[in-house]
């Protein structure tokens, strides 16, 4: 069965018994259909790793839930990416091998760490896998974090697809222990959720080395870190000559006429669109093996790079004095596509259009973005907050989606953690002309908000902070965190106390509330920001769809009392569409039985009484009609 | 592109069970000796957002990415998801069409016409363009075998009968990805959609008339005492206390006169007139919309 184009070089066979997971999909025992994130997993697997951390993040987060159910590695999330990096470094230095998982905002967090750590160099392999997403399918930026490897001077991979992600792992194990270096694997949403056919080894044993303590290499302070500096360049030197000769190099096609220098998803892209042209396709891609690039272009007549966002690649090239196109032809915003690929071709004059081949658009439809859960406790305290009127700092989670209509109930959302810092911020400007209130999920809080509750304190900000708490990380689809009590691995722990830690910090306002008993939530937040100071709110309710999924009895509408105000409507609620009933000619509602979770919301909203719960005795399908 | 190479979407509603759909489609491609490679995105979209699978086969697949006008199937769990994604089905392909309608709460917004804003359910939508298409009513055909949750094996069925690949392959992959204890439902549920019968199209939803201007808000100020009781309960945010305590119409043009601020005003101090009723104007897509075409 055809796998991969690349050989497979890591150092274990597929004929020997083979231990699955149970997670991923086999088909025959040693050739399975695994996504790009799960490849990687195996890979860490099979190199040997003892220890895996990270913190949620699409398009990162299966990598470590692929592997959770392993009682011979220590799966683990962290608060933040910082900590991951930390822990997963820690244990580099103690002697095992270490996988850090994060998406690419993450590394951001993390990069304190990740830059010093290409100076400290590691005891066992450590390996960083950056999961970027360009288009930003569930993301706030497309940063490109192939600059990150440059900056600061660590070696990175970039496997295209499932097979080559598993390989890339391994071999990064190998480069990171050989070179003495953290390695960055760099994935794409389209890699980490493409699955695809991969062969598997088995898992290689690397014992326990333990901690060598050597405080010249450990300890940066700056007349020790002057010393690691010349070790980093001198790396990167003999990293660059292996470059040249990296087995994740492949050269194909025939002709001379062009050339194309490419890697990651590109890569499959451009054989989709060319399948016969010459494509030097590159898996390592810092440092760039620029001579085995010049004898490329020296062998054709025009060069193109094909990359995803930054002209990271070109610029290197342009810079080795080699003549290359790239970003002339193809964009630097958002995915690349086959069709985007073949557009830049086109325009290059490589390819001919074909007149006739493209489809016609689709006939108009409704727009469909993603929404709140019916049931979902975050929409009670923006319906608060709307009502209020108060400007709302916001955060990452789904909780971001108030600010969609119709809640429209937030105006600003940029980082981990930044809703508090902005609120005091926005405080301190005197600017806001209402209430400042930051909104801010559990998991976040943990991850970077309680920072910010700090300076609230510490600068005695006059503001508002609602933590969300619906004990999960929901976003990314229900991951634990400390606040949780439990671990990724299931095991019970203790959990970090909300109340008690802004109670710490030096919070004296703090209100724990219900969000489903909607007046209580109002009036608490209310009440929060007339207090003078930093105030706290807490909403106490779990999420509907994690750890379990919550379903109560459903509600539904009696027609007949039902005045069509659209009252109910207000709170967004995905189980709530309009009837092809109206009153004064306006349109009556409905509620769906099988989506309400019975959260009671829309009951507490509606003037007429008219939404109440369904009767035991009657089936679903009977009252939806009532 | 690689002519060797097939293609087929799924397509559907966050929570429909698109990404597991796709896991058995290509289980049975890899058992039937093909390289297969399939694509979703996960994350937002699956929060009641549009919702893909791309699953691409060969003897040796590139993208995982259908190109646009390639696919030779696209099967879609829910009627707008069909229309959104038939750009990608070549001429001469296939659209499985389930009937199922999911109404975003989005489309209900159009407090002018009280249309919303939803496809109707007319295949001409997609035999317009050069291809078969096949309505289904997948929950139909898995209630009358007992269970509605296997809706989507009646969906992969009606796949299976466009792909070449052997049934007991198709079989194989749902007996080991479906849930424990529902193969045999889920087996009966594939082997109907082999055959499953043309569902018949819904007859035009009624045209709603609506209202062509704001409603009239007056309010008697000697009346009024600043209770704030109409402005918490008017579902449009149309009124406003002041500081002085004086009631504002702060948003005239959004009320739709469902007279909520004039019951409840303790007072009488508010009274709804409704405009001239006429047929609707609203547009489909008006501007200030949330576009957000999330994939």
């Amino acid at each position: 069965m055809k796998t991969s184009s690349i050989p497979d070089t890591s150092t274990t066979t597929v004929s020997e018994p083979v231990v699955a997971t149970g997670n991923e999909p086999a088909v025959t025992e040693s050739v399975v259909l695994l996504s790009g994130n799960e490849a990687i997993a195996r890979g860490a697997v099979e190199a040997g790793v003892l220890v895996a951390v990270g913190y949620p993040g699409t398009p990162s987060t299966e990598i470590l839930e692929s592997i959770a159910d392993r009682n011979d590695i220590d799966v683990r999330w962290s608060p933040n990416e910082k900590v991951a990096l930390d822990v997963a470094l820690g244990a580099s230095l103690g002697g095992v091998r270490a996988l850090a998982t994060m998406k690419h905002v993450g590394l951001n967090v993390a990069a304190d760490t990740f830059m010093t750590a290409a100076y400290t160099g590691v005891g066992a392999g450590l390996v960083i896998v950056s999961a970027d997403d360009p288009g930003m399918h569930s993301s706030q930026n497309e940063q490109d974090n192939r600059a990150y490897a440059r900056m600061a001077g660590v070696p990175m991979l970039e496997p295209s697809n499932s097979a080559e992600a598993k390989q890339c792992t391994v071999l990064a194990f190998e480069i990171s222990e050989e070179f003495d270096t953290p390695v960055l694997i760099r994935t794409t949403t389209r890699v980490s959720h493409n699955r695809g056919i991969v062969e598997l080894g088995t898992r290689a044993e690397h014992p326990v080395k333990g901690f060598a303590p050597d405080p010249a290499k450990y300890v940066m302070v700056p007349g020790y870190a002057r010393g690691r500096r010349p070790v980093l360049l001198d790396r990167l030197r003999r990293l660059a000559d292996r470059s040249e000769v990296s087995p994740l190099t492949v050269e194909s096609g025939v002709g001379s006429e062009f050339g194309v220098v490419t890697s990651g998803i590109a890569y499959h892209y451009v054989r989709e669109v060319l399948p016969e042209a010459r494509i030097l396709k590159l898996g390592m891609t810092y440092p760039l093996p620029i001579e085995r690039i010049r004898a490329f272009s020296e062998s054709v007549g025009r060069l193109f790079v094909v990359e995803e966002l930054d002209p990271i690649m070109e610029n290197d090239i342009k810079a080795a004095g080699i003549a290359a196109e790239g970003k002339s032809f193809f964009p630097q915003i958002g995915e690349l596509s086959p069709d985007v690929v073949r557009r830049g071709f086109v325009a290059a004059g490589v390819l001919i259009d074909q007149p006739g081949t493209h489809p016609d658009p689709a006939p108009p439809t409704v727009a469909r973005p993603p929404l709140m859960c019916p049931g979902c406790p975050h929409t009670p305290p923006f319906l608060a907050l709307k009502r209020l009127g108060a400007v709302v700092t916001g955060d990452i989670g789904c909780y971001t989606l108030a600010a969609l209509s119709p809640l429209a109930a937030m105006d600003t959302c940029l980082a981990m953690g930044s809703s508090i810092g902005m609120a005091v911020g926005m405080a301190a400007s005197g600017g806001a002309g209402k209430p400042v209130v930051a909104t801010i999920g559990d998991s976040t809080f943990m991850h970077g908000g309680i920072q910010g509750l700090a300076d609230a304190v510490y600068s005695q900000a006059n503001i508002t902070v609602i933590i969300l708490d619906n004990g999960t990380t929901a976003m990314t689809g229900g991951q634990e965190h400390p606040g949780t009590g439990v671990t990724l691995q299931g095991a019970t722990t203790t959990a970090v106390d909300l109340v008690g830690l802004c109670t710490a910090l030096g919070v004296t306002h703090i209100k724990v509330v219900d969000p489903y008993d909607l007046a209580a939530t109002y009036n608490a937040i209310e009440a929060a920001t007339a207090h003078v100071g930093p105030a706290v709110v807490i909403t106490n309710r779990p999420c509907v769809e994690a750890p379990m999924k919550v379903r109560d009895r459903p509600y539904a509408v009696i027609s007949d009392a039902c005045t069509a105000c659209q009252a109910c409507m207000a709170a967004g609620c995905p189980s709530i569409i309009w009837s092809d009933e109206t009153y004064e000619g306006r349109r009556k509602v409905i509620i769906d039985s099988a989506t309400c979770t019975g959260c009671t919301l829309c009951a507490q909203l509606c003037p007429p009484l008219a939404i109440v719960p369904v009767p035991l005795i009657a089936s679903p399908v009977e009252v939806a009609g009532v | 592109m690689s002519d060797n190479t097939s293609g087929l979407v799924l397509a559907g509603v966050g929570g429909q069970g698109v990404v597991m759909a796709s896991m058995i489609v290509a289980d049975a491609l890899v058992r039937a000796g093909h390289d297969v490679k399939q694509s979703e995105v996960h994350g937002m979209a699956q929060r009641g957002g549009s919702v893909f699978s791309h699953i691409r086969w060969g003897p040796q697949v590139d993208s995982p990415l259908v190109p646009v006008g390639t696919a030779s199937v696209l099967a879609s769990f829910e009627w707008a998801e069909a229309i959104r994604w038939v750009p990608y089905v070549r001429v001469g392909g296939v659209v499985i069409a389930d009937v199922r309608t999911i109404v975003p709460p989005g489309a209900c917004a159009d407090r002018r016409s009280w249309t919303t804003r939803y496809p109707e359910i007319d295949p001409s939508l997609l035999l317009d363009r050069r291809l078969k298409a096949r309505l289904i009513d997948a929950a139909a055909t898995a209630t009358a075998l007992g269970n509605v949750r296997a809706a989507n094996s009646v969906i992969l069925g009606s796949v299976a009968a466009f792909v070449d690949v052997e049934q007991s392959h198709w079989e194989a992959s749902i007996e080991r990805l479906v849930p424990r204890g529902t193969v045999d439902v889920n087996l009966a549920a594939f082997r109907a959609g082999l055959e499953v019968a043309e569902a018949p199209t819904p007859a035009p939803a009624p045209e709603h008339r609506g209202f062509s201007g704001p409603h009239q808000i007056d309010i008697r100020q000697e009346w009024c005492k600043g209770c704030d009781i109409c402005s918490r309960v008017c579902p449009e945010y149309c009124l406003e206390v002041g500081s002085d305590a004086s009631l504002n119409v702060s948003n005239p043009d959004a009320c739709t006169g469902c007279r909520l601020c004039e019951l409840l005003c303790p007072d009488f101090a508010i009274s709804i007139s409704a405009p001239r009723q006429t047929a609707h104007v609203g547009a489909f897509n008006e501007p200030g919309e949330i576009e957000d075409e999330s994939d």
